[in-house]
């Protein structure tokens, strides 16, 4: 809730749907998939996030590209397939969470 | 478990061969039985010890805190409803009204890993977290959950959690494994993340805690290099209580946010 930029009404109007959603009447924003706390974003703890997101992806494509492949016997169609496709989902998963940055 | 220590203990005989010429950062994260015989024949390693060790503090903290159930709360009963209150918030925030639901799970692992972080920075004790089978085992539970959670809110419908909004209908058939490859992702980002700073953390103290007793022992000029090794690893110390808090609240908050996505769908 962006409780400075809405005027002097925002801080009553943020404070009423924050109660609001404290009670379940209202449906809470969707988390950005951002990390919330400020205290990890050195420049060390953002480079391992980073890395962390797109590794894992790709790590999850390849073992499912080749996983695949042996069941089928295939090899390597699938994990050229499955590849590229992991690291757009790498891609995807740092993009959710450091891009649109204010 | 820290530093040289470790290394001294695990492989004295072989350090004092070589001459202090390797820096030996790993044997740290070895397994061994615990607790004498009874531990060796049932494979009751030193990590399952910490575990156990982890939980029943946490349970001696809200046990022993709140068994005054003052109004007026002392020190330790403080903590224990600031541990309550911590997580019900994060719950609550995040996932919403039905995050009370989910509260019980959110604190058995936050405060699960956040102990069991603590435990490891102590000398001679081990951390149980920077084990990836640990970390693995901990976020493919969350991932079950997370997803047995979605089916049993939204049925069938939990896989339009996989079609993005506003995209034209070719663009589906690359899309949807996309989207799918990075839900799957989520089980290895969680577990490497908590793994991947625990090990690092505790490979640098042992790699700067190897160098002052390699300085130490050189003599001459070197001893200022053992001394600056040695205050690096007091930094180091609290680094790693940063980290270890850190890490247990990353892993709490992302279950957190997987849960919002569960309960809520987009």
């Amino acid at each position: 809730m962006n409780t400075e930029s809405n005027g002097p009404d925002g801080s009553f109007n943020s404070r009423l749907q924050a109660a609001r959603i404290k009670q379940g009447l209202e449906t809470p924003p969707k988390p950005t998939g951002k990390i919330p706390g400020g205290a990890g974003a050195s420049a060390w703890g953002i480079g391992l996030r980073l890395g962390v997101e797109m590794v894992s992806a790709l790590v999850v494509a390849i073992a499912i590209g080749y996983g695949l492949d042996r069941y089928f016997g295939t090899r390597p169609v699938l994990l050229l397939v499955f590849l590229p496709l992991g690291i757009a989902a790498g891609i995807s998963n740092v993009w959710r969470q450091f891009g649109r940055e204010e | 478990m820290c530093g040289a220590s470790s290394g001294a203990r695990n492989r004295g005989t072989q350090v004092a061969a070589e001459g202090h010429s390797s820096i030996d950062a790993l044997s740290q994260f070895k397994l061994e039985p615990a607790l004498g015989a009874i531990g060796h024949s049932v494979n009751f390693t030193q990590a399952n010890l910490m575990m156990v060790v982890s939980s029943v503090l946490v349970l001696a903290l809200l046990w022993i805190g709140m068994s005054p159930r003052a109004m007026v709360p002392g020190r330790l009963q403080a903590a224990a409803e600031m541990c309550y209150e911590t997580v019900m918030s994060m719950c609550t925030d995040q996932i919403g009204h039905e995050g009370k639901k989910f509260f019980p799970l959110v604190f058995c692992l936050f405060f699960f890993i956040l102990f069991g972080n603590f435990l490891g920075v102590f000398p001679y004790f081990f951390t149980f977290t920077s084990h990836i089978a640990v970390t693995l085992a901990m976020s493919l539970f969350v991932f079950i959950v997370v997803t047995f959670v979605a089916i049993e809110r939204h049925g069938l419908h939990f896989f339009s959690y996989f079609v993005p909004k506003g995209v034209p209908a070719v663009l589906l058939p690359l899309l949807v494994p996309i989207e799918i490859l990075s839900y799957l992702s989520r089980i290895i980002s969680l577990s490497v993340r908590l793994f991947a700073n625990m090990m690092a953390g505790h490979v640098m103290l042992e790699v700067f805690a190897a160098f002052i007793i390699m300085m130490g022992t050189a003599g001459g000029l070197l001893y200022v290099g053992s001394a600056i090794s040695l205050s690096v690893n007091v930094i180091l110390i609290g680094f790693e209580l940063l980290v270890a808090t850190l890490q247990a609240y990353v892993f709490a908050i992302l279950t957190c946010i997987y849960l919002h996505d569960a309960v809520h769908l987009h």
